[in-house]
């Protein structure tokens, strides 16, 4: 960019390699750490030192009898690991199954999300009566609180009180006796769907500003071309939508997969096993038994895992991005 | 480019659809929050047939609403104002300046993004308990912990969405201010930042939002005092009862102004996010 060729400070950009030599040279050079300052240190108080802390804490035993006085917690090494990835163990299994449960929700929410913002955005690109209304409603569940959006789901899904039972039981006549959504199977739809609904307004939104910028030149030439509404879309929108796409299922997977919050408002911090999210499972196993050195553990291996899965991604999208 | 019938169609039912499954748990919070209690704990009626305020009295009182809106308030917004400061300058530098570490900055920054927030959330916890049995400076369970907490959760993306906004700014303005011998923090000051006020109006409101919303650490480091909306609408489910008519009112209330505050700001929030977010 620019600035690397031009002298960033003071200097006009005629002046050679001379005078920028001379041009107060330690200021320039220290400014932009100076800067930086504050944003290091808060990074490093809130997420550094806690991550060197977390890994520390997941090599000792730090179960309740030493939670108080945590440096005299007994050094374990490895023992926290083999516990929580040992898949026969107890605390392993439960892992694993809510390792499973987790990687299929992010899927599902993150693709229907993806779907659902892509269709509302394409189709509110054009203008038309009612479309800065639509528009806000759209972004509403977004705006919402997440806890005040999950608890009204969860009034919605209570089983004798709620909507989505007098919908399906009273006025459509669908199923004869009220299901339980809370509990059992259905819990997972349920995740799912309240997951869905708080997810897809943020894709809409960036789908949104990423259509601002595709010149409605390419929409004109492929129409004189005789492209159809598919087909401009396959050839003109999702091609223009990729840098934002990469970037937006990226962040939506990161967020989804971490998601706490739906579950906790959801089922009230008890998650039935069918819905147990890996956060939430985290979270339980260390606060109703107060071993937060396996819960450590559970943390560094799920970080491990996005990493991996992360840096995958980006190898892949850079490379066809170079390839394209 | 004219629409085909079939397109307006298939255009007007899928939006259809698409408002009903947004509008449909808006109408409903909106709807129990006007019933008296006996009715929202009895079969589910559409339309509430003896409508009251009388929820929106009981709120405060049930459990203490009005100091858990006041400790969100000020967490939220403290924690915003400073997360924006601190991130006006820091993409300041990332956007203005080459200088060694600047990738390393950048992606460190953005990896912080991907980290659960269970990671954090123990070694926090114990790092805030121990602190204060130290030295005695009360983080845990405290208004200013939580603000500290929060500030560098929005930092991350804010930095990310400013960098971006400040690029789109033509660095003829910064050099025409220069030549005047305006120095660096006087260019950002004059030109930079009044330049870019839409996209910090959207960093601010996306900084307070992430604040006002967080569940899992104002679970754990609050107490009764210091507790957010967040945790204190629990409050309304007790062990015999949930009062779900106050849930959905008090729920009501805390919704309103930011999704006000959001939807009127929503267009800058686009703008910030294209320059953003989608290089």
């Amino acid at each position: 960019m620019a600035v690397t060729t031009s002298p960033p400070v003071g200097t006009p950009t005629e002046t050679g390699p001379p005078a920028r030599r001379r041009s107060r040279r330690p200021r320039r050079s220290l400014l932009p750490y100076l800067l930086l300052a504050p944003a290091i240190v808060l990074e490093l108080a809130i997420h550094v030192v806690p991550m060197l802390v977390g890994t520390w804490m997941s090599l000792l035993e730090l179960t309740q009898f030493h939670i108080r006085d945590w440096s005299g917690a007994p050094f374990v090494g490895l023992d926290n690991y083999r516990v929580v990835l040992d898949v026969d163990s107890a605390a392993g299994a439960e892992l694993l199954r809510s390792f499973r449960v987790t990687v299929v929700y992010t899927v599902l929410s993150v693709g229907l999300s993806w779907v659902l913002g892509t269709t509302a955005a394409v189709l509110l690109q054009r203008p038309f009566r009612g479309r800065a209304v639509l528009r806000a409603l759209f972004l509403t569940p977004y705006a919402l609180p997440v806890y005040t959006a999950v608890i009204t789901w969860t009034f919605l899904f209570q089983r004798d009180t709620g909507l989505v039972n007098h919908v399906l039981v009273d006025q459509l006549g669908l199923v004869d006796e009220p299901p339980f959504w809370l509990i059992g199977d259905n819990s997972f739809v349920a995740l799912l769907i309240v997951s869905i609904w708080r997810t897809w307004p943020f894709a809409f939104l960036c789908i949104m500003a990423g259509l601002q910028n595709i010149p409605d030149e390419l929409y004109e030439a492929a129409a004189m071309d005789g492209a159809g509404f598919w087909r401009r879309l396959r050839s003109v929108t999702l091609p223009m939508l990729r840098p934002v796409n990469l970037v937006l299922l990226l962040v939506l997977f990161l967020w989804t997969f971490n998601d706490f919050n739906t579950p906790y408002v959801l089922f009230g911090g008890s998650a039935p096993a069918e819905a147990d999210l890996i956060s939430l499972h985290i979270y339980r196993s260390s606060f109703q038994t107060w071993d937060f050195g396996t819960g450590s553990a559970m943390s560094v291996v799920l970080l491990l895992f996005l990493l991996l899965v992360t840096a995958g991604y980006l190898l892949l999208t850079n490379r066809r991005r170079n390839d394209a | 480019m004219r629409e085909t019938a079939a397109e307006r169609w298939s255009r007007r039912i899928v939006l259809t659809l698409l408002a009903g499954f947004v509008l449909v748990p808006l109408y409903v919070m909106v709807s129990s929050a006007l019933k008296p209690l006996q009715d929202v704990q009895a079969a589910f009626t559409w339309w509430p047939r003896r409508p009251t305020v009388q929820a929106f009295v009981d709120m405060w009182s049930t459990v203490p609403l009005g100091r858990y809106l006041l400790n969100s308030l000020l967490v939220a917004s403290v924690a915003a104002l400073f997360s924006v400061t601190v991130a006006v300058f820091a993409a300041y530098a990332v956007s203005r300046y080459r200088f060694r570490g600047r990738q390393i900055f950048s992606v460190t920054v953005l990896s912080t993004q991907m980290f659960p927030g269970i990671l954090f959330l123990l070694p926090l916890f114990l790092i805030y308990v121990n602190l204060g049995n130290a030295t005695g400076i009360a983080l845990y369970a405290t208004r200013t912990g939580l603000i500290i907490t929060y500030l560098t959760f929005s930092l991350p993306f804010s930095i990310w969405m400013l960098v971006g906004y400040f690029d789109s700014i033509p660095r003829g303005l910064d050099e025409a201010a220069q030549v005047d011998g305006a120095g660096p923090l006087r260019t950002l000051f004059q030109v930079v930042l009044p330049a870019a006020v839409p996209g910090v109006v959207a960093v601010t409101v996306y900084a307070f939002m992430t604040a006002w919303g967080e569940v899992l650490f104002a679970s754990v480091l609050t107490n009764e005092s210091s507790r957010t909306l967040a945790v204190g609408l629990q409050g309304y489910s007790t062990q015999f009862n949930v009062y779900w008519n106050q849930v959905m009112a008090a729920s009501l209330v805390v919704s309103v102004p930011v999704v006000a505050g959001f939807l009127a700001l929503q267009r800058y929030f686009v703008a910030g996010l294209t320059a953003g977010a989608v290089k």
